[in-house]
């Protein structure tokens, strides 16, 4: 099969925008990396989440909004055409606020971003203790804890199974699915483009970028400079518990088969993806802080995932200039965009060209103008 | 106690006690922690309270002379720390450790791995019933408990300690229904190619070749070349299945199954340390790549015992000794032609106490059958994946060992993949037409012991950052 | 599914097992003392609810797994008894009360 397209890059970003494309009637080859690569779609949290983002960016918070209310459409069809259960729940989310000063920070903070978006009708609220004990009734909260942000539009979903369905997805759809299939070299062969892989040359007339933080070196050979940082975050899991969590908290989830998922940590490390123990003690103490009874449950795994970050930590989605149908599509919160990756994204991928209202992504905004 | 030593040695079996006993020898601190509650591994577990009752005896002699052995270490004057969960090691090096509920770090500049071997796991439908366990647990049964199956057990598997246990227990007074000997027709002719080198060791031979005379006259009937089994009950083990090589087919009661098809090293750890491993294929699992030494990829870091690879306790002692002369010299303590002086007569005992193992290899490799169960079988314990789900998934764009973790499941659980990882590499590999060696083994992430998020809670604030 | 071969006697502790008082010696492990119960499963799985049994008896299996004095999730073949221990047989998922 010679492809419309090739997304390089299996993650949860690149699958999107592949099953996106796939379900589309697009002829779609996606190429995934190695066993052992970086792969930040495997260290995800999960949460599928709007509330405190944006700031400074209505754009992306409208990204974001955009992409929630698809939520649910895409859960549904990809669950019907895959058979896996995502695990989507949106009753939504709580950011929990230890002592009354983070309190009225937290609610200073969803103001500003509130205002900033206009008049609407506010989404979200500041719950007290007393409300949020009625809120979660199996749970005995900590001394310290003042209340939540309770953002009504967040949710979250089971990560790993949202991978495997966009890949069982696009195979669903007619397209192909190739693992430790890494490009190493991008040409152009005259409107084509030409992958060079280790033994063999692929050919498609479009491509989409999509290779986390082996990014840059792809696009900067189709004329595309994307500045990209790792930022690792360290997420602690449990043992598997009854429910007790009805629904997600900013770094505390109880998923649907019971484990807690904690975190994640904010390091400066460079490419290091090991777990450090200092972590997992700060972690856990924030966790028994919160919720106490938390301390006699066993931790089954701690790992680290490298978020892919742009300098302003928004995401980029470029067409490039000097090579038209090469995009790059990077972003570190590929599961809450999924939705808006394999639906909007992927419609303008399709149709060739991105929309104004991309504009705000496009990677030009890091350009160092020159000096005079 | 301070919490800083020269060595951290993890496990107190034959590796870890020889290895402690020479390093404070030359002068080291040395600190032992161990997840058991007493000195010896398993080969000598529960030496220290055992040696002194009657049952002693019948445990045979190779297992009294753990007796000895325990006493030295217990005062050769390192810090030991037992019924201690070591989960995690950083660079630098800091050792997380729990016990007893606190969690706390211990910096140390070497550290010796000498944590051993486990049986090798043996995917087979019902293999999760209760009723079925390894051979291994039903001897640290009879040493550690003087207890053994109510009713006449069966027993499968290959390998020396099938025969072993069995003597025991005759000689404790249990009884065998029968032995599913699962060891594929035609192995003695490769396996005797190995037998020159092993002339040395021919006690050995002989001491197993008693074995299964004893097992012969006493009338246990031995069914051949077994490679099927299926456990089956409502809630614990009721009957068993199987079948041989001649395609003989039975079906029998049975409230006791105890399997054992070799032991692999423990790599846990040493995977965790980023420490490289390599296939060695005539224990078909994986080792850590180690010099004359034992030291690994990771400079300091050192393993010994069964985890360096399978030669039983009678390598691991020259294997702990050795590691434990080049930390001394690496730290100072000896000079290096004092170390390759003394390390001259724990190489020659090293080399002797694997001649035979070559033999042993060739002749108990797995069976073909044993990492290919039948679909509906539980591959995952912990997760309850089976290896159907796992097959299926394989040829799905043909992904590896951690991508079909993350989708599965498979290897999540508690047990951190030591009983699924095997099978997983081989299904995927068959799937996918790749060596084993090629598809790899799972990543592995802390904790490598069970710790609780309080006793994580509980790690000193203060503790300054290596 | 298992019996001791000889009388424990002065080495001789009760622990409780699902409240139920129960003869054990000392050096033992719980698991080893749960082998010897007419029931013969130890835990349910918390996936589906499944019976399971101490199976390696060397702490890498993570079958044995009960609450030991309030502890969830114990590896009961790592733990020697000791006497008036209480263990509780679990049951699927730990509640986050127990």
């Amino acid at each position: 099969m010679r492809p419309d397209i090739v997304v390089i890059g299996g993650g949860t970003v690149g699958a999107a925008i592949a099953y996106g494309l796939a379900c589309k009637r697009q002829k779609v080859l996606l190429l995934d990396g190695d066993d052992g690569d970086f792969r930040a779609a495997r260290a995800n949290f999960g949460l599928v989440w709007l509330q405190g983002k944006g700031l400074g960016m209505p754009a992306y918070q409208a990204l974001t909004r955009d992409s929630i209310a698809l939520w649910r459409g895409f859960t549904e069809q990809l669950e019907a055409e895959t058979a896996l259960d995502l695990a989507y729940e949106q009753n939504g989310g709580l950011a929990f606020c230890l002592g009354e000063q983070a309190f009225e920070k937290r609610r200073l903070d969803l103001l500003r971003l509130h205002n900033q978006r206009g008049d609407d009708e506010p989404d979200w609220e500041m719950l007290d203790r007393s409300a949020l004990e009625r809120l979660l009734p199996k749970v005995t909260l900590g001394p310290d804890v003042a209340g939540a942000s309770f953002g009504r539009r967040d949710g979250h979903a089971n990560p790993l199974r949202l991978l495997a369905a966009l890949h069982a997805g696009v195979l669903h759809h007619g397209g192909a699915l190739r693992h430790r299939a890494r490009v190493q070299r991008i040409e152009r062969s005259g409107t084509d483009f030409k992958l060079v892989l280790d033994g063999e040359t692929l050919t498609a007339p479009r491509i989409v970028i999509a290779a986390g933080l082996g990014s840059p070196e792809l696009a900067r050979q189709v004329g595309l400079d994307v500045p990209l940082r790792p930022e690792r975050g360290q997420v602690l899991v449990t043992e598997r518990l009854e429910p007790f969590l009805p629904l997600p908290a900013s770094g505390l989830r109880q998923t649907s088969e019971g484990t807690v998922m904690i975190g994640a940590t904010k390091d400066h490390s460079g490419f290091d993806v090991s777990t450090t123990g200092e972590a997992a003690a700060r972690l856990s103490r924030k966790t028994v802080q919160i919720m106490p009874a938390l301390a006699k449950v066993g931790l089954v795994r701690q790992w680290a995932g490298l978020r892919i970050l742009t300098p302003d930590s928004y995401p980029i989605y470029a067409q490039s200039q000097s090579h038209p149908g090469a995009f790059v599509a990077l972003c570190h919160s590929g599961v809450t965009l999924a939705a808006f990756h394999a639906e909007d994204l992927a419609a303008a991928i399709a149709a060739g060209a991105l929309p104004e209202r991309f504009s705000p992504f496009h990677q030009s905004r890091f350009d160092v103008p020159q000096a005079a | 106690m301070s919490d800083r030593t020269d060595l951290l040695i993890v496990g107190a079996g034959p590796a870890g006690m020889a290895a402690a006993v020479t390093a404070r020898r030359h002068g080291l601190s040395v600190r032992v922690v161990d997840d058991q509650p007493a000195p010896g591994g398993q080969i000598w577990r529960g030496i220290e309270t055992v040696a002194a009752t009657p049952r002693a005896k019948r445990l045979g002699e190779s297992y009294l002379a753990g007796a000895e052995r325990a006493a030295a270490f217990r005062a050769c004057g390192a810090d030991y720390e037992s019924a201690s969960q070591l989960w995690q090691i950083e660079p630098g090096f800091r050792a997380f450790v729990t016990r007893g509920g606190k969690a706390r770090a211990v910096t140390a500049q070497a550290i010796i791995l000498a944590t051993g071997a486990q049986e090798r796991p043996m995917p087979f439908p019902g293999w999760t019933l209760p009723g079925v366990l390894t051979v291994g647990a039903a001897q640290i049964l009879l040493k550690t408990a003087d207890s053994v199956p109510e009713q006449p057990v069966w027993i499968a598997g290959c390998g020396p300690l099938p025969l072993l246990y069995m003597t025991q227990l005759l000689a404790a007074g249990g009884r065998i229904a029968g032995f599913l000997d699962t060891t594929p027709r035609g192995r003695l002719g490769p396996a005797l190619r190995h037998l020159p080198r092993g002339l040395g060791r021919l006690g050995d031979l002989m001491k197993g070749l008693s074995w299964s005379l004893a097992l012969r006259r006493a009338g246990i009937p031995i069914i051949r070349h077994v490679t099927e089994l299926r456990a089956e009950g409502e809630g614990r083990l009721q009957r068993l299945r199987y079948r041989t090589e001649a395609g003989q087919e039975a079906e029998v009661p049975a409230e006791v199954l105890l399997v054992h098809e070799g032991v692999v090293p423990n790599i846990h750890a040493p995977l965790a340390l980023g420490c490289a491993v390599s296939w060695h294929a005539g224990q078909h699992c994986y080792v850590p790549v180690l010099d004359a030494w034992g030291e690994t990829s990771q400079a300091n870091i050192f393993v010994a015992g069964d985890g360096a690879g399978i030669g039983g306790a009678e390598a691991a002692e020259p294997r702990g000794r050795l590691a434990a002369l080049r930390i001394a010299a690496k730290l100072g303590r000896l000079d290096d032609a004092t170390a390759e002086t003394a390390a001259a007569p724990e190489r020659s005992a090293l080399s002797s106490a694997l001649a035979l193992r070559p033999l042993l290899d060739a002749f108990y490799a797995p069976r073909p059958q044993l990492y290919a169960p039948p679909d509906e079988t539980l591959v995952c314990r912990c997760e309850e994946v089976t290896a159907g789900e796992l097959r299926a998934r394989a040829v799905e764009g043909r992904p590896g060992p951690n991508q079909l973790k993350a989708f599965t499941r498979a290897g999540m659980g508690p047990c951190q993949g030591r009983q699924c990882g095997y099978t997983m590499a081989h299904i995927v590999a068959a799937a996918q037409g790749r060596s084993v060696e090629e598809v790899g083994f799972y990543r592995i992430r802390p904790p490598l012991k069970p710790v609780t998020l309080g006793e994580l809670a509980s790690l000193d604030e203060q503790e300054p950052a290596a | 599914m298992f019996r001791k071969l000889h009388d424990p006697g002065p080495q001789a502790v009760t622990i409780f097992i699902d409240g139920r008082p129960v003869t054990a010696e000392l050096g033992e492990s719980v698991a080893a003392v749960l082998l010897r119960q007419q029931e013969g499963w130890s835990r349910t799985t918390p996936v589906s609810q499944s019976p399971r049994a101490p199976y390696c008896m060397m702490g890498v299996c993570f079958e044995c797994l009960v609450e030991i004095d309030g502890q969830g999730s114990v590896q009961s073949c790592l733990t020697p008894v000791a006497n008036g221990m209480h263990i509780a047989r679990q049951q699927g998922r730990r509640s986050l009360s127990a």
